[in-house]
C-alpha cells in the first residue's frame, strides 16, 4: 500500500450522547442491570453515563464526518455528537467525565460479529451523502465512583460478553479495521482409508465431527469403495447431515428397553386398550425391543389417528413445520425449536437466532407460510441468592460454576434476544413459560415456537430437475460454523472458547425483508414463482441444498454466494450457518420475476446453480451433490449414500422409578396455609411474568383476541393466547403449552400431564379439543446413559398414550439430547429431562372465547375434574417437603372426557371465566382469577369434599387458624391433572350441568360448586383469608425486574 | 371510494393492519415501498389519505425511525407536504410518528424562517420535538387510557369523546417519550395541536404533558405513539370478555379516528380536491 492510498481513508470516531436535561435512560438502565447482579460488596457506581460510539472508515474529510454525525447519528433535539478525526485519536477522553473517579469501559463487537446498525448506516450513508464508508458501532460506559478494574468486571458480567465483544479501557479508536483471516481455496483431502478405529475416533473428535466409530467406519467403507480419500468438504457434509441435530438418530435407533420397578403403568407391548404397541416386541427375558422409537410412538399416534378419521392433518413430520387445515382456504403450521447451546454461551444472540431460525422454518414450510405468532419457553437456574433466603427447592449450589453464565443474566439476555428479534420481525410473541431448576445452570433451555398461515393449496412444494438454486437474504460469512455438530455435543467449561464461532448475532430486518419479498413471490398474480423452498438452518447450504437435492441431486457453484467478507474457503461457504438465508427452487422461466421482487424489497439474491445432477454410482447413475468453486469440482457426494448409509445404532435403555415415601408426609411439620399461598404466588415458576411479556409486542399484526394478561388491570394470567389468523374471519386459533417437569420421577406421567395441561389451556380459552394439534420438544441429558434413554422411552410412550387418548395428533417435534454441563473438575450437571408440549387448536367463533379473570360477584365457582390426591410433584409439595404420595397420573378416559365437557359448557355460553388448575393447584388458580378480575372469592372447604371421587375423602374440616389436614391440603395445592375451575352464573347452573352431561353420556363428569365470587377484595378459605392486594403483591413482586 | 396509500419499507411491520383499518372505513388501499415512491414520487399524488405505519423501519438502527426519516427528507418529503396542502389526511402511528417528527413533517412542515435550501424545494425544518427512550428504559406493550383534548384541531380525533373501557388504545414501543422545548410545547398546547393525551395516571413512557399524539397546523397530519389500527374490533380490546353487548356496540376508538378522517374528506370535497 502506498503512502498516498493509505491517507485516503481514515477512521472517524463519532460519539453521541444525550444533551443536558434530556436524561440518560440507557445509562440508568445499565446502572439497574449492574445493581441487579446483587454484588454490592466490590462497590457499585453512583451513576453510569452512556454514549453511542460509531467508528466510520471513510475519506479524510472532517466535513463529511460532521455531516454524518449531524444528519444521521444524533437527534438534534435530544442528543449531541462529537467527531474525532483520525489524527486526534491519540487524545484520550472526550466529553462526559468531569470530576471525581470516572472509569471508562467501551464495548465493541468483535471483528466478524454481525453489527446490524453498522450495516444500516453503511447503506444509508451511501444513498444520502454518496459516501462509501465502513462502520462499526460500540458503546461507551462511564462508571462514576468505581475504579477501572471494578468497572470492567461489572461490564463483563452485565453489559458485554467476551464471546462476541471486545472491551476497552478508554476510547477505542483503531487506525484501521482488522482484515478478515484469508483462507486458501485449496481442496484438502483428509486421509482416512488407512486409519484404524482409534485414529478414526480421534479424527472425529479433533475435527469436531462428533461422529461415532460406526459412522466413521461407514464413511471409510464408502470411500474405500470409491477408491479415494474424502475431501474435507465432503466429510463436513456427512458430519452435518448425520448429526443428531439433523437426523435424530437416537430417536430413530433400535432400543432395547428394560423396566425395573415402576410405580404406575408399567410399559407392556400392549396399549391400555389391548392393541399391540406398534414397533414394540417383548423378548422372553422381559426386554422390550423398540424399532425406531419416534416412528413407534409419537408418529405412530398421529398416523393411527389419521387412519381413524382425523382428516385435518395436512403435513406431519416431513416439512419444516407441521401443517393442519384451518378453514376451507387456509392452513396453519406450527414449529418449535430449541437453541440451548448457543444460548448458554451467548444468551442474547443464541435466543435471537433461535427465534429467527424457527420463524425461517415457518417461512420454509410448504411454499411458505406467513408467521403470525411466536411462543417462548425458558428453563434456567435460580437467580443466585444468599443461602439463607433460599427455598427448600432451590438446592444448595451457591456459586455459578466456571464457564457458565449467571442465571439472572441468562434470563435477561434471552428475553432481550427474543424481544429484539420477534418485535423487529413484527411477529407477536404470545405465549410461553419459565421453569427454574438449578440443574439448568450450565445448560439453559430456550424453546422458540412459531405459527404461520398459508393458502391450503400451497402446503407442498416439489423440486423439479432444472430448477435454479436461488439463495435469498443474508450474506455468507464464517458465522455459525459447526452449529449442527455443536448442538449435538455436550457443553463443557471451555466451550465458550472452542465454539464461539458457532454463536452469532442475528439481523431481524434482513429476514423481514426476505419475508416481504417471499410473500410477494408466493402471492404473485402469475402464481407462486418457485417450486420449493427451505431455510438455511443448521448445516447451512450443505443441509438446505442437500435436503432439497435429495431426489434429483444438485450442482452448486459455491463461489457465487455473496460473502460478508473475502477469504472464505469453499468448505466454509458450504457449511456456514450465517443467518437469514432461504433457498428456493426456481424454474428458469420465473427467475427474472423472482429477481424483480428481490430488488424491490432490497433483498440480496444469488443463483447458486441448479437442481438435478446424476453421476455414476456403484449401481448406475445416482443423484449427487456436485460442489464447484470457480468452475472446478471441489467435492461430490451421492445423496443416496448420505441418506441411506447412516448406521443405525442399537442402544440400551433402562428405567426404574426412584423410591418415594408412601402416602404419609415426609415431614410432620404442620403447614401454615396462611403463608403457603403467598409463598406459592411468589415462586418464580408461578409468579407473574409481566416483566417478560410486556417487553414483547404481543399484538402486532392486530390479530390478538386473548392476550397474555387479562382483566381491567391487564394483570391476570391468560391460559394461552387466541388470535385471528385470517383477516375478516371470526375463526380463531388458540395457542398454549404444557410443561410438567415436576413429575420428572416418571417421565411417562410427566408426558401425560404436559399433554393434559396443554389441552386444558386451549379448552379454557374456548378452543375445540377435537381440533387440537400438538408438538413435542424433548430436551434431555446424554442418552448414551441407559437411564436417561430409558426416561426418554417412558416419555415417548406417554406421548403415544396421551395423543391417542386425547385424539391430539403430534404434527411436528424436535429433540435436543445432550444437555449437560461438565464443570471444571469433571462434575457433570445433567438437566432434568424436560418435555415441552406446544399446542394449537381451532376456535370456531372467537366471540365465544373466555378468559380467566373473575367477572361478577355472586357467580359460582365450579371445580370440574378428578380429586387431587397428593402433593406429589407439586410446588407446595416441594416447599413443604411433602413431595410424596400417589403419583398424579392422567386418567386417560376421564381427562379427555372432562376436556370435552368443559368445552361443551363454554360453547353453550354458560361460563364467564375459566382457568386450569396447574402450577400451585386449585388455590393458586383461584388467586390468579381473583387478581385478574379484581373481585374476591369465598371457597367452601366442605364443598371440596362434595366432588365424587373414589379416593379417600378429606375430612372437609374448614381450615382452623393456619393448619389444615393433609387431604384438604392436597385438594387445594396438589397439581393433579384434568382439573378446571369455572365461573358459572347461578342462573346458568342448570344449563351448565346439562352441557357437561350432554357431552359425555357414558361418563359422569365429576364437578362441585366450591365457592362464590364476592365483591369484597379478599380470598376467604374457612378462617384463613388474604386481601387481593397482598396476593397481587406476592404474585407480581418476584420477577418485577 | 377514497384511495389510501400505506407507505412501507424494510422493517415496517404494521402495514397490513393499517391497510385493514383504512379498508374498514371504505378506502381502497395500496401499499407501496418507499423505494418505489422515491423513484416515482408522482405516485403520492394519486391518493386521498396516507399512512406511515409502525414497525422498526431499517431496524430502528441508530434510533427509532431515524434512517427512514432521512430517506423521506431526501426523497418524497415535499410530495407529502403538498399532499397535506391539498387536504390529504396523514396518519403516522408509532414508528410512523418517530419518522414524521424526524423527517420534519411534524410538528410543522412549513420551513422555519431563514432556513436555507434550494428554492424550488425548500428543505423541511429540522426536528423540534423528539420521541426518545421510554423513561423505563425498555420496550413496553400494553393498553393505556387516552383522552382527546377538547380544543384539538386534529381532524383525526376532533370531536371524539372516549369514555370508560372505550378510551383505551394499545402502545408497543421502546422510544416514545415525547419531549420538546418549552416554547414549542406552549405553541402546540395553545394552537390545539395536542391531538391525544395519555390519561394522567396512565402515562407509559414519561412524555411531557402526557402527550400521546400531535398534529400539524392544518390538523391533518397526525402522529401518535398508540396504535389506533390495532383497535378496530372489540375482540382486540384487552378486557372485551368483561364487557356487555351494549358496551361493545360503539365504534372502537381506533376505527373512529379513521372514520373521522374519511368524514373530513367528504366535508372538504366541495371546496376542491380531486
Amino acid at each position: 500500500m502506498t503512502a498516498e492510498t493509505a491517507r485516503t481513508t481514515i477512521i472517524h470516531r463519532i460519539e453521541v450522547r444525550p444533551r443536558e436535561g434530556f436524561g440518560d435512560v440507557r445509562g440508568a438502565a445499565a446502572l439497574r442491570e449492574v445493581t441487579a447482579l446483587g454484588d454490592g460488596e466490590g462497590g457499585l457506581p453512583e451513576r453510569i453515563d452512556h454514549a453511542a460510539v460509531y467508528l466510520v472508515e471513510g475519506p479524510e474529510d472532517a466535513a463529511l464526518a460532521a455531516r454524518l454525525a449531524d444528519e444521521l447519528l444524533a437527534d438534534p433535539v435530544t442528543q449531541q455528537a462529537t467527531v474525532i478525526a483520525g489524527e486526534a485519536r491519540r487524545g484520550a477522553s472526550i466529553g462526559g467525565a468531569r470530576g471525581g473517579l470516572v472509569s471508562i469501559i467501551e464495548v465493541h463487537p468483535l471483528p466478524g460479529v454481525t453489527d446490524p446498525a453498522a450495516e444500516s448506516i453503511e447503506a444509508v450513508a451511501e444513498r444520502l451523502i454518496g459516501l462509501r464508508v465502513r462502520v462499526r458501532t460500540g458503546s461507551r460506559w462511564e462508571f462514576h465512583g468505581v475504579d477501572a478494574d471494578r468497572a470492567e468486571s461489572l461490564v463483563r458480567r452485565a453489559l458485554a460478553n467476551p464471546v462476541v465483544h471486545s472491551l476497552h479501557r478508554g476510547p477505542h479508536h483503531p487506525a484501521a479495521f482488522p482484515a478478515p483471516r484469508p483462507h486458501g481455496d485449496a481442496i484438502r483431502d483428509v486421509p482416512l482409508l488407512g486409519l484404524d478405529d482409534a485414529a478414526l475416533e480421534r479424527l472425529s473428535r479433533e475435527a469436531h465431527l462428533f461422529l461415532s466409530l460406526d459412522e466413521m467406519r461407514a464413511i471409510r467403507g464408502h470411500y474405500r469403495a470409491l477408491g479415494r480419500e474424502p475431501r474435507e468438504i465432503e466429510l463436513e457434509t456427512i458430519a452435518q447431515t448425520w448429526s443428531e441435530h439433523c437426523v435424530h438418530k437416537t430417536l430413530k435407533s433400535t432400543i432395547r428397553y428394560r423396566e425395573g420397578d415402576v410405580e404406575a403403568m408399567p410399559l407392556g407391548p400392549q396399549v391400555s386398550g389391548g392393541a399391540a404397541r406398534p414397533g414394540h416386541e417383548r423378548l422372553a427375558d422381559g426386554t422390550i425391543v423398540i424399532r425406531n422409537l419416534l416412528r413407534s410412538t409419537i408418529a405412530a399416534a398421529t398416523h393411527e389417528l389419521m387412519a381413524e378419521g382425523i382428516d385435518w392433518c395436512l403435513s406431519v413430520f416431513v416439512d419444516n413445520a407441521g401443517v393442519i387445515a384451518f378453514d376451507d382456504l387456509h392452513a396453519v403450521c406450527f414449529k418449535c425449536e430449541t437453541h440451548n447451546h448457543p444460548s448458554a454461551i451467548e444468551p442474547y444472540g443464541g435466543a435471537a437466532t433461535g427465534v429467527g431460525g424457527c420463524i425461517r422454518d415457518v417461512m420454509g414450510t410448504g411454499l411458505s407460510a406467513r408467521p403470525i405468532a411466536s411462543t417462548d419457553v425458558f428453563c434456567v437456574a435460580w437467580p443466585r441468592r444468599p443461602s439463607a433466603a433460599r427455598r427448600p427447592d432451590e438446592g444448595s449450589r451457591s456459586v455459578v460454576p466456571a464457564g457458565a453464565l449467571d442465571p439472572a443474566r441468562i434470563l435477561r439476555q434471552v428475553v432481550a434476544g427474543v424481544r429484539d428479534y420477534g418485535n423487529r420481525m413484527g411477529i407477536p410473541t404470545v405465549a410461553g413459560a419459565v421453569w427454574f431448576d438449578d440443574d439448568y445452570i450450565g445448560n439453559p433451555l430456550v424453546y422458540c415456537g412459531c405459527i404461520g398461515v398459508m393458502p391450503r393449496n400451497l402446503v407442498r412444494g416439489e423440486v423439479r430437475p432444472g430448477d435454479r438454486i436461488v439463495v435469498v437474504g443474508g450474506r455468507t460469512g464464517r458465522d455459525g460454523i459447526h452449529g449442527a455438530t455443536f448442538s449435538s455435543a455436550e457443553l463443557t467449561e471451555t466451550h465458550a472458547d472452542e465454539f464461539s464461532h458457532a454463536v452469532q448475532i442475528g439481523n431481524a430486518i434482513t429476514q423481514k425483508k426476505v419475508l416481504d419479498a417471499l410473500m410477494a413471490m408466493r402471492d404473485d398474480p402469475r402464481g407462486c414463482l418457485y417450486d420449493a423452498i427451505t431455510d438455511c438452518g443448521a448445516g447451512g447450504f450443505s443441509s438446505a441444498v442437500g435436503e432439497m437435492g435429495r431426489e434429483h441431486g444438485a450442482e452448486v457453484h459455491l463461489d457465487r454466494a455473496p460473502l460478508k467478507y473475502e477469504g472464505l474457503s469453499p468448505t466454509e461457504a458450504w457449511i456456514s450457518e450465517a443467518q437469514e438465508r432461504m433457498v428456493l427452487a426456481v424454474p428458469p422461466a420465473k427467475l427474472d420475476a423472482v429477481i424483480a421482487h428481490c430488488e424491490a424489497h432490497q433483498v440480496e439474491w444469488c443463483d447458486l446453480g441448479q437442481f438435478g445432477c446424476r453421476l455414476d454410482g456403484p449401481s448406475g447413475p445416482e443423484p449427487h451433490l456436485r460442489l464447484l468453486w470457480r468452475g472446478a469440482e471441489v467435492g461430490r457426494l451421492s445423496t443416496t449414500f448420505l441418506d441411506e448409509a447412516l448406521p443405525m445404532p442399537q442402544r440400551e435403555a433402562s428405567f426404574a422409578a426412584p423410591k418415594r415415601a408412601s402416602a404419609t408426609a415426609e415431614s410432620g411439620a404442620a403447614v401454615a396455609v396462611q403463608d403457603l399461598l403467598p409463598a406459592l404466588l411468589r415462586h418464580p415458576n408461578i409468579a407473574s411474568k409481566h416483566w417478560i411479556v410486556r417487553q414483547y409486542d404481543h399484538e402486532v399484526q392486530g390479530g390478538s383476541v386473548v392476550k397474555p394478561f387479562v382483566g381491567e388491570r391487564q394483570e391476570g394470567p391468560a391460559d394461552g393466547a387466541v388470535l385471528l389468523p385470517v383477516r375478516g374471519s371470526l375463526r380463531g386459533l388458540a395457542v398454549g403449552c404444557g410443561l410438567a417437569t415436576g413429575l420428572r420421577d416418571d417421565p411417562r406421567a410427566m408426558a401425560l400431564a404436559a399433554i393434559d395441561e396443554c389441552v386444558r389451556n386451549l379448552v379454557c380459552l374456548g378452543a375445540d379439543p377435537a381440533r387440537c394439534a400438538i408438538l413435542d420438544n424433548f430436551s434431555w441429558p446424554s442418552c448414551r446413559d441407559a437411564a436417561n434413554l430409558g426416561a426418554l422411552v417412558r416419555a415417548a410412550e406417554g406421548c403415544y398414550d396421551g395423543a391417542k387418548a386425547y385424539r391430539t395428533p403430534f404434527i411436528s417435534g424436535k429433540d435436543s439430547l445432550n444437555n449437560q454441563f461438565v464443570a471444571e473438575g469433571g462434575e457433570v450437571i445433567q438437566i432434568p429431562p424436560t418435555l415441552l408440549i406446544s399446542g394449537m387448536a381451532i376456535v370456531e367463533d372467537v366471540r365465544r372465547c373466555v378468559t380467566s379473570d373473575l367477572k361478577a360477584p355472586g357467580n359460582l365457582l365450579v371445580l370440574v375434574g378428578p380429586r387431587s390426591r397428593s402433593l406429589r410433584g407439586s410446588h407446595a409439595g416441594r416447599l413443604t417437603e411433602r413431595d410424596c404420595g400417589d403419583l398424579p397420573l392422567v386418567d386417560l378416559a376421564l381427562g379427555p372426557a372432562v376436556a370435552r365437557a368443559v368445552s361443551a359448557a363454554i360453547a353453550a355460553g354458560t361460563i364467564r371465566s375459566a382457568h386450569d388448575c396447574a402450577d400451585g393447584g386449585l388455590a393458586v388458580a383461584v388467586a390468579e382469577m381473583a387478581i385478574g378480575g379484581g373481585f374476591g372469592a369465598v371457597i367452601d372447604a366442605r364443598a371440596l369434599d362434595g366432588a365424587p371421587a373414589p379416593a379417600a375423602r378429606s375430612s372437609g374440616a374448614p381450615p382452623k387458624g393456619s393448619v389444615i389436614d393433609e387431604a384438604l391440603l392436597a385438594e387445594l395445592f396438589g397439581e393433579w391433572p384434568s382439573r378446571y375451575l369455572l365461573e358459572v352464573p347461578e342462573e346458568a347452573l342448570g344449563r351448565f350441568r346439562a352441557a357437561l352431561a350432554g357431552s359425555a353420556p357414558a361418563a359422569a363428569i365429576p364437578h362441585a360448586v366450591i365457592g362464590r365470587v364476592v365483591a369484597d377484595r379478599r380470598l376467604i378459605l374457612g378462617e384463613v383469608s388474604w386481601t387481593l392486594d397482598e396476593l397481587r403483591a406476592a404474585w407480581r413482586g418476584t420477577l418485577d425486574w | 371510494m377514497p384511495s389510501a396509500l400505506v407507505i412501507t419499507a424494510p422493517g415496517i411491520n404494521c402495514d397490513l393492519e393499517l391497510a385493514e383499518a383504512f379498508a374498514l372505513v371504505g378506502c381502497e388501499v395500496e401499499r407501496i415501498l418507499l423505494g418505489r415512491l422515491t423513484r416515482q414520487p408522482e405516485l403520492v399524488d394519486r391518493f386521498e389519505l396516507i399512512g406511515l405505519p409502525g414497525g422498526f423501519s431499517y431496524g430502528d438502527d441508530i434510533a427509532a425511525g431515524r434512517i427512514m426519516a432521512q430517506l423521506i427528507r431526501a426523497g418524497i418529503a415535499r410530495r407529502l407536504v403538498d399532499a397535506l396542502a391539498r387536504g390529504v389526511p396523514i396518519i403516522a402511528p408509532c414508528n410512523g410518528f418517530q419518522i414524521a417528527v424526524q423527517a420534519g413533517l411534524l410538528p410543522d412542515p412549513a420551513p422555519s424562517p431563514g432556513a436555507s435550501g434550494p428554492e424550488e424545494s425548500p428543505a423541511l425544518p429540522r426536528p423540534s420535538v423528539a420521541l426518545c427512550d421510554n423513561d423505563s428504559g425498555r420496550f413496553c406493550d400494553r393498553w393505556v387510557r387516552v383522552e382527546v383534548p377538547v380544543k384539538t384541531h386534529c381532524i383525526w380525533t376532533r370531536g371524539l369523546r372516549p369514555v370508560g373501557a372505550g378510551s383505551m388504545l394499545p402502545i408497543a414501543h421502546g422510544e416514545g417519550r415525547f419531549t420538546t422545548d418549552a416554547a414549542t410545547l406552549r405553541t402546540l398546547e395553545r394552537d390545539g395541536r395536542v391531538a391525544l393525551r395519555y390519561a394522567s395516571d396512565d402515562n407509559p413512557n414519561g412524555s411531557i404533558g402526557a402527550i400521546a399524539g400531535i398534529c400539524d397546523p392544518t390538523g391533518r397530519c397526525f402522529g401518535l405513539m398508540p396504535h389506533p389500527e390495532r383497535f378496530t374490533r372489540w375482540t382486540q380490546h384487552p378486557w372485551w370478555t368483561r364487557l356487555g353487548d351494549d358496551e361493545r356496540s360503539g365504534t372502537p376508538l381506533g376505527l373512529a379516528m379513521f372514520e373521522s378522517a374519511v368524514r373530513s374528506l367528504a366535508a372538504a370535497a366541495p371546496a376542491g380536491g380531486r
